[in-house]
């Protein structure tokens, strides 16, 4: 019971908190709305027993990829109004039609089936860490690999494309 | 399980509680006194100079770049960590998946490194 | 705890291709970083760690092996695209050399490297049986396709269309990683087996989640391949990108990208596969039409071979509306010849490339006055293209035909007749553009002989294949029978 009122108390925050960020004309602001937004998430994970993974939303998303986020947008030197460009009304009116048709089409596949926006799937046996561990670097070895190559070439992208010389 | 993070969320409450009554303490006993000397801005005591914004360098949005990147390589450690000890028992494989996850990066640590780019040019 | 389930010694050996492959991009890397930098020598080092490789992926083929636990499945499927993959990564930078110098940009030794690592998340993607790995290997080739696309640094188009594909393939990435999670979230798994057996043994929990998810991951697919209405950012991306690296794209992450879609919708989604047949006959009706008329109306070459792209896309997604033994086989057969063709074509496009000119169809004008073999190398490769009789992909398009018509889908295949025939216009526009002696060309074409002599390899490679495909049929149908 209290978990519910609780779960929906913050998916109410983060979804109004989503919705600022678009919606909002200072990209400052929806950008600090974005981090309210990942807090709302992380909090969503840690009733589901996730820990881990709401340590790390916090720490990576909220932390390091928001800090990310203000420097394109000082780097950009966005300027109050006109920072962007407005949509033209048939654009606009195309992508409400768009977001408006997949939205309805996903709650009428969704509320077919009774109930089952509340029925809870496998549950995490452990969300903490150690159950990571465990799988990470037995059944998940290869993947855990891949994963420094793919940082690789991250840094590779970063340094070749974004140093000024080279 | 979820029990025991309560004390956290005391924590929290308390946490943004006390900023929250500051705040409104501040608000409601402080005197206000608002003139147009008062409410100019100013840079520690100066006279302001420029406009807050300026452009920021992309020199620093190539450190956040690779920052974040180390960032996500050391959260693999974490829960290498608390697995090493009963991993070990099955032999040194444990530490030779870090070893190579580590090295892969280290060389990209020396690629970013040979490159200048941790070099304020 | 027991990790010799997930990890044993055959594990190691089995993705040797894939390490190999990664010590050959590190050490052309350090060689980089020591300034040994001479094209040739960085050539040398990757050409021989893919030589290696693919000795290393003939070696392992034989009976299906399952690694790591069921992480990757090894079979002559997968050995097939690994050795597609090394084919051509190893003609793009045969055909790279001395590309990034006309262009006004210094050779790195980055260039060969991130080829290198787009091949390994290539082959992490058709040798993968968990959605998780076909996830990490996507990633690994998209992001190395995006500092390839944008690898000239001081050219605008270059740095625009590396942007563009980068911000729209995030997105893209973004649909398939919540498809990936709808689908976990229905079966319990990412597993392909745990998947099926999910599946057949009605243990899903709930098939909605399944059904969006797997609709996800066809947005994830679709905008990777290009399919329409998936394909807005393909021609921009193809212009803008150096022109040998729009080889490399347009050919080898559609294989990897279409052999995932056969072993996901084969082994993972087998029983309802008959329940996306509908969409996937919708797809390619639509790919194949607005990619060709598309590119009737194109006047630069880059952006016409990007539209005829993605009608070719449009064509394959045929032979995954049947998935039978037949139309995989006529895929595999369909890749080999549209990608070789392809790389070619992009060749030679590069060589004519210039400052200012090259890249528009009336630039090609009275080219074959001046280089009468390229330029018969080139018509060989539209005509291939166009499906034409003694070429190669006549061969290729009648097996997808003959496989789409023995299952009943006529009404598609007579789409895909007619746009052939409207894609013999454009593939035949730039051979009348060659052959017309009305201006005198002032193309001055830049190669290397060693780019020569393979595109004159490729052009004879498709007559002969085009006459006796015997062989490479005989290969096909032997790497299809092991997945179907």
């Amino acid at each position: 019971m209290f978990t519910s009122i609780f779960f929906y108390f913050l998916a109410s925050i983060a979804i109004a908190s989503a919705i600022f960020v678009v919606l909002n004309r200072n990209a400052v602001y929806s950008a600090i709305a974005l981090v309210l937004c990942f807090f709302s998430l992380a909090v969503i994970y840690l009733l589901l027993e996730a820990y881990v993974i709401a340590v790390l939303e916090v720490f990576i998303y909220a932390g390091a990829i928001m800090v990310l986020f203000l420097f394109v947008i000082m780097l950009l030197n966005l300027g109050l109004e006109d920072a962007f460009p407005y949509f033209r009304h048939l654009q606009r009116a195309l992508s409400l039609f768009m977001v408006g048709l997949f939205f309805v089409g996903i709650f009428l596949i969704m509320f077919n089936e009774q109930g089952i926006l509340h029925q809870p799937g496998e549950k995490f046996s452990a969300g903490d860490i150690y159950a990571l561990g465990e799988a990470l670097f037995s059944k998940y070895l290869l993947p855990f690999e891949v994963a420094s190559l793919l940082l690789l070439v991250a840094l590779i992208g970063t340094v070749y494309l974004a140093k000024r010389k080279i | 399980m979820a029990e025991n993070y309560l004390p956290i969320l005391v924590i929290f409450v308390l946490a943004a509680g006390f900023a929250f009554v500051s705040l409104i303490i501040t608000h409601l006993v402080g005197p206000r006194v608002t003139n147009a000397v008062k409410m100019m801005p100013y840079e520690s005591g100066v006279d302001q100079v420029g406009k807050t914004r300026i452009r920021f360098s992309i020199r620093f949005f190539l450190i956040a770049l690779l920052f974040i990147i180390f960032d996500i390589e050391i959260v693999f450690l974490y829960p290498w960590a608390v697995v090493f000890k009963d991993f070990l028992s099955a032999g040194s494989f444990i530490f030779f998946e870090m070893v190579v996850f580590l090295a892969i990066l280290a060389f990209g640590f020396i690629y970013v490194w040979r490159n200048g780019a941790l070099e304020w040019e | 705890m027991d990790i010799s389930q997930f990890f044993t010694s055959a594990d190691l050996f089995g993705i040797a291709p894939e390490i190999i492959l990664t010590v050959t991009a590190l050490s052309v890397l350090t060689l980089e970083m020591l300034h040994v930098s001479r094209p040739g020598i960085i050539l040398m080092v990757a050409a021989l760690g893919l030589f290696l490789a693919g000795a290393l992926a003939i070696n392992t083929s034989g009976d299906e092996q399952i690694l790591f636990g069921g992480m990757l499945v090894l079979n002559r499927f997968s050995v097939f695209f690994d050795f597609l993959y090394i084919t051509i990564g190893l003609l793009t930078l045969i055909f790279s050399q001395g590309y990034l110098e006309k262009r006004g940009s210094a050779s790195r030794g980055e260039y060969p490297a991130l080829i290198l690592f787009a091949i390994i998340g290539m082959m992490l993607m058709t040798r993968a049986n968990d959605l998780v790995i076909v996830f990490l290997g996507l990633e690994l080739l998209s992001l190395s396709l995006y500092i390839l696309v944008g690898f000239l640094r001081h050219d605008q188009l270059s740095n625009e269309s590396g942007l563009k594909y980068l911000l729209l393939g995030a997105f893209a990435t973004g649909f398939f990683l919540f498809g990936a999670a709808l689908t976990y979230g229905a079966a319990g798994t990412t597993n392909y087996n745990g998947i099926v057996t999910a599946i057949t043994n009605n243990t899903i929990l709930s098939d909605t989640y399944l059904f969006l998810g797997i609709g996800l991951l066809l947005i994830g697919f679709a905008f990777k391949v290009a399919l329409v209405p998936f394909h807005m950012w393909s021609p921009d991306v193809y212009q803008g990108a150096p022109t040998t690296v729009t080889g490399f794209l347009c050919t080898a992450p559609k294989a990897a990208g279409f052999g995932a879609l056969i072993i996901l919708f084969n082994r993972a989604f087998v029983d309802i596969h008959y329940q996306w047949q509908d969409i996937f006959w919708i797809l390619s009706a639509m790919t194949m039409t607005i990619g060709n008329i598309s590119a009737l109306i194109q006047h630069n070459v880059k952006r016409m071979l990007a539209f005829s792209s993605v009608s070719h896309a449009g064509f394959l997604i045929m032979g995954i509306l049947v998935l039978n033994e037949t139309s995989i086989s006529a895929v595999l057969f369909y890749l080999v010849v549209y990608s070789v063709v392809n790389l070619g074509a992009f060749a030679i496009v590069s060589a004519a490339e210039q400052e200012e000119r090259g890249l528009n169809l009336k630039d090609y004008r009275g080219l074959a006055a001046q280089h009468p073999w390229l330029s018969a190398a080139m018509t060989i490769f539209m005509l291939s293209l166009a499906g034409f009789p003694p070429t190669a992909g006549f061969v290729a398009k009648f097996g997808l035909f003959s496989a789409a018509v023995s299952q009943g889908y006529i009404g598609l295949v007579i789409i895909a007749v007619l746009n052939t025939l409207i894609s013999i216009y454009y593939y035949l526009r730039l051979v009348v553009n060659m052959y017309m002696q009305k201006e005198e060309s002032t193309l001055i074409l830049s190669y290397k002989m060693l780019a020569i002599v393979f595109v004159g390899l490729i052009a004879i490679m498709m007559i002969i294949l085009g006459i006796t495909p015997g062989y490479l049929l005989e290969i096909v149908t032997e790497a299809a029978s092991t997945v179907a």
